[in-house]
């Protein structure tokens, strides 16, 4: 009961079309491109209801009620909303700078779902090197916000892009080590086939395997990561208290949206690392029994995936509400003194446990 | 190969999507009359005093500094990574094992260095 004999219908499809000079491949691009712009949106426009309500659960309010049942038109209202609203550009602003910071953040976004594997045959493209990718592609995600702070002309978006930078290359370091660890133990950089080395049961995916480690780095790469999103408790970046709305102060209408869009772009496309990296992918949650998990491998490998994305986006939103923001230096020495010494102390001790044949639980 | 000339075709058309999502709202959006305080920052309704081109804080050029050191260190690290699991069986892992201790015990040394001169306190 494995994934290794998989097609991809649509990708045959193209290449039996037989285009010349590559434009299969072009094809094959466009094709991504447009499901992971639709999964993005689609999934943002969601995901800031759900938000919104978890948030409003959580603090014993209702949330959005009125636009649609349970409020769940809320959002497309607001993007509606966005939409007609004046894109404004402040005295000042260095224009070109300003108009093509929100669009770097989602293009980021958009570059590292495209490695993902959703499915056993769902994945835009599968390169060798896709651990690497996801580190270099987490970096240009930064640059759009450094330059939308500076471009802004106002000093509340320099302090929170520039804030937000250095958290975020900061976090960043964590996550690459992390990812590092990953490589490590299960010897193999490609997303699918790191999918494809946790095929057995529940107990095969890397956050049981590797004694302790494996739990440790899956808790370790939640904070980081929810660090590198600049997600609450550690928004400082956008700390309403203290500097305005951060980055995207100046920003209004489309440019907003566009910053709100990546955010919950890269919320899922973290997610979507965690589930790869840890939690078996799209690899349904066998538990060895042969007639329960002929019942589990029914079920298409994306719906686990999304099951598990979601899960773990849950987590994040619950995380939110849970805990204070540390202030900046708290922040910043949470990093560098604790978590950067601890994961490269996992790092070692991943290489002696695989050195050493303790891998398996 | 054929994946990296897929995210090649995939990059400008994730980001003309962007572009596109941008122009229709530039396009759609109703314009308000132009007036004195309309593009004014917005600085918490404080009449702005100069513009936003000031001297900042030195410190985030130290983080973004030990960002470019840890990160281009890690990456240098995944070479021994990948092959590592490999290697367990043909008994070269000790060796390896040796490799990433020093390279992590220097790596580790640059941090301590950091620390100790102050580079990571924020103040």
């Amino acid at each position: 009961m494995d994934y290794i004999q998989t097609t991809n219908f649509i990708g045959d499809w193209v290449r039996g079309l037989g285009l010349p000079w590559g434009l299969d491949r072009a094809v094959n691009g466009i094709l991504g491109a447009l499901t992971i712009a639709g999964v993005v949106m689609a999934g943002a426009t969601l995901l800031v209801w759900v938000e919104r309500k978890v948030s409003a659960l959580i603090q014993s309010r209702l949330g959005p009620m009125r636009v649609g049942p349970w409020g769940i038109l809320q959002s497309v209202a607001d993007i509606l909303k966005l939409l007609v609203k004046e894109i404004l550009v402040p005295n000042g602003a260095d224009r070109l700078v300003y108009f093509l910071a929100p669009m770097l953040p989602l293009t980021a976004a958009f570059m590292v779902l495209a490695v993902i594997p959703f499915g056993p045959t769902l994945q835009v493209a599968n390169p060798d090197l896709g651990v690497p990718y996801l580190i270099a592609m987490g970096g240009i995600g930064v640059l759009g916000i450094l330059i939308g702070g500076w471009a802004s002309n106002n000093k509340f978006s320099l302090l929170g892009s520039l804030r937000s930078g250095a958290q975020m290359v900061s976090y960043e370091i964590s996550v690459a080590v992390i990812l590092l660890f990953i490589t490590l133990v299960s010897g193999t950089t490609d997303l699918r086939t790191l999918v494809l080395t946790q095929q057995g049961t529940v107990l095969d995916w890397w956050v049981f395997k590797v004694p302790g480690l494996g739990l440790a780095a899956f808790v370790l790469y939640l904070i980081s990561s929810t660090a590198e999103l600049n997600r609450a408790p550690f928004d400082i970046a956008e700390a309403e208290q203290e500097i305005a709305a951060g980055y995207h102060t100046e920003y209004s209408g489309m440019g907003f949206a566009m910053f709100f869009l990546a955010e919950y772009g890269n919320l899922i496309a973290s997610a979507g690392v965690a589930a790869t990296c840890f939690l078996g992918g799209f690899l349904p949650p066998a538990i060895g029994v042969p007639a329960v998990d002929r019942a589990l491998f029914a079920v298409p490998g994306l719906v686990w995936f999304a099951l598990k994305v979601a899960a773990l986006i849950l987590g994040y939103m619950w995380f939110r509400w849970t805990f204070p923001r540390p202030r900046v230096d708290q922040l910043m020495a949470l990093e560098w003194k604790f978590l950067l010494p601890v994961n490269l102390g996992l790092l070692s001790l991943g290489a002696l446990f695989t050195a050493m044949g303790w891998v398996l639980p | 190969m054929d994946a990296y000339t897929v995210l090649i075709y995939f990059l400008p058309l994730g980001a003309l999507i962007a572009g596109a999502a941008m122009f229709t709202g530039n396009l759609l959006s109703i314009k308000t009359k132009e007036s004195a305080h309309k593009r004014e920052a917005y600085e918490c309704g404080e009449v702005i005093i100069g513009d936003a081109r000031i001297q900042f804080k030195v410190g985030y050029y130290l983080f973004a500094l030990l960002f470019v050191i840890f990160d281009v260190e890690s990456l240098f690290l995944f070479p021994v990574a990948r092959i590592f699991r490999g290697q367990v069986a043909s008994g070269l892992a000790p060796h390896l094992l040796l490799d990433l201790a020093i390279f992590v015990v220097v790596l580790s040394l640059g941090l301590a260095y950091a620390w100790r001169k102050g580079a990571l306190k924020w103040d």
